[in-house]
């Protein structure tokens, strides 16, 4: 198993956004699928360590990711956050960044070939840069980091529906031509069932259902009935 | 080493200073025709200025009289807490800025008066220590505290840019690298910015002082240059400091952002 997630909860301000979740994501491709504010990008960042939960244990291939150091681990579990926020510089500098922390060597246009952008991008201003293109540099950074698991959050939102196929064939591509683990938060169960082998949905904190992609489809549960099994 | 200039002290009556209050009324009026709403801080900054000068006046006096360096100490003691508490307010981005502050002002005002001391630039005599170390620490205390509120505003402005750095496993130290920079040059800039304009736009305060006070100009310059280079010290080491130790309390141990972005 990839993750594991014991009975973890987890609040902010005073909130809680996650409520004894427990979850199995395999290796391969997994999707957590639910609605703005269930708490799924929240869930995303507690597999890296960006966050940790009030209670409750999360695993990362047999280890308690506690047990692990944060930088080692956000590099070997690379998150791509909703929204590009690159560094200022050119592509190259975003790209370079993370491998040059880490000492390790990078092939920064291979790494944008592997994110779907022109290997000529490299030397390009990342402040001129499209939402669309920023979204796939923010890709090729993590991937320059050569790490075993990618972790996307939302990585279409912001897309219209030419870049979001777009993103969608090279994340497949992505998987086809690597051993890469990717866990993908997504609001539309569509996409997940396109991208994964194993979904997650949740909402408002709490896990309503779980399973292979086939399973999913022949068991389809409205999150609002879900939510109402859970609360009684 | 400086010497005294006893014989350059001038006198000033109540009188006088009550006379010039009438370039405050000038304040209050222009306030008044505009509608600025600044009448009440404005006689709030005259009585607390009165009050709060006469008594560190008469405090000065005992400590000049008593000529003892516990009572030196003392006093800057005092000014370094309530600079740290004062500062505070202004960086209120920044969780528990008041240790930072306290540690970054007590360590300029040290440095600084020890390093004049040691160089010989001026005797350690309350008469010299305490005017001194009253620039330093009011210099560095703003210095510090215009530091840290940029800082502040920066890390909440940019916790999404500081998080995904963070995701690409940098410390959080490497995270706020930028900001960092930035918060030091502004917490600086006005010091520096008003030493390159000395002389030419504006005559500062210990030279307008010894002038009127019967020095001589040469001597007056020269002082005056001294407590800028001395000043410039004091505040890059308060901001430095300030913002060095404060970075780390916006982060855990884990280097994860105490209040991350929202999702």
């Amino acid at each position: 198993m990839l993750f594991e997630l014991d009975d973890v909860s987890y609040s902010r301000g005073g909130k809680l956004v996650l409520r004894d979740v427990g979850i199995r994501l395999p290796v391969g491709a997994s999707s957590v699928v639910g609605p703005s504010g269930s708490g799924k990008s929240t869930l995303l960042r507690l597999l890296n360590r960006l966050a940790d939960p009030d209670s409750g244990r999360v695993v990362y291939e047999g280890t308690d990711v506690r047990q692990r150091d944060p930088l080692e681990l956000r590099r070997e579990v690379s998150l791509v956050p909703q929204l590009p926020a690159l560094i200022e510089g050119t592509v190259h500098d975003n790209i370079a960044y993370g491998p040059r922390l880490a000492g390790h060597s990078f092939d920064a246009r291979s790494c944008l070939e592997l994110a779907g952008l022109d290997p000529d991008f490299e030397e390009r201003d990342s402040s001129k840069l499209s939402v669309g293109e920023q979204q796939r540099v923010m890709l090729a950074r993590a991937l320059a980091l050569d790490p075993r698991v990618l972790l996307l959050d939302e990585p279409t939102s912001a897309l219209d529906q030419a870049a979001r196929d777009a993103v969608e064939g090279t994340l497949k591509s992505l998987r086809a031509r690597t051993s890469i683990s990717i866990v993908v938060v997504t609001h539309d169960l569509e996409q997940a069932k396109r991208l994964a082998e194993y979904v997650v949905r949740i909402d408002a904190g709490r896990v309503v259902a779980q399973g292979t992609t086939a399973e999913m489809l022949e068991e389809p549960i409205e999150p609002e009935i879900a939510v109402a099994e859970d609360a009684t | 080493m400086i010497v005294p200039l006893a014989a350059s002290s001038i006198h000033v009556t109540l009188g006088e200073v009550a006379a010039a209050l009438a370039l405050v009324a000038i304040a209050a009026i222009a306030s008044r025709s505009w509608h600025a709403d600044l009448e009440e801080d404005i006689g709030i900054a005259v009585v607390r200025s009165f009050i709060q000068l006469t008594a560190i006046g008469y405090v000065i006096t005992v400590i000049f009289d008593q000529d003892s360096a516990l009572l030196v100490i003392a006093l800057i003691t005092v000014m370094v807490v309530f600079g740290a508490f004062t500062a505070r307010h202004r960086a209120q981005q920044v969780p528990n800025a008041f240790w930072p502050l306290l540690a970054s002002l007590a360590v300029a005002a040290v440095a600084t008066l020890g390093l004049v001391v040691a160089l010989g630039i001026f005797p350690a005599t309350p008469r010299y220590m305490v005017p001194v170390g009253g620039m330093v620490i009011g210099n560095s205390m703003t210095s510090a505290a215009v530091a840290l509120n940029r800082l502040g505003e920066d890390v909440h402005d940019q916790s999404r840019k500081i998080e995904a750095t963070l995701a690409l496993g940098a410390t959080s130290s490497q995270a706020v690298t930028p900001l960092v920079q930035r918060s030091l040059r502004s917490g600086m800039i006005t010091l520096i910015d008003s030493t390159k304009t000395t002389g030419l736009i504006f005559f500062p305060g210990t030279m307008v002082g010894m002038l009127l006070a019967g020095a001589d100009p040469t001597d007056a310059v020269r002082l005056q240059l001294i407590l800028l280079y001395v000043l410039l010290g004091a505040v890059s080491i308060a901001a430095l400091m300030s913002i060095t130790i404060a970075r780390r309390n916006f982060f855990t141990p884990a280097h994860q952002l105490r209040e991350p972005p929202e999702p």
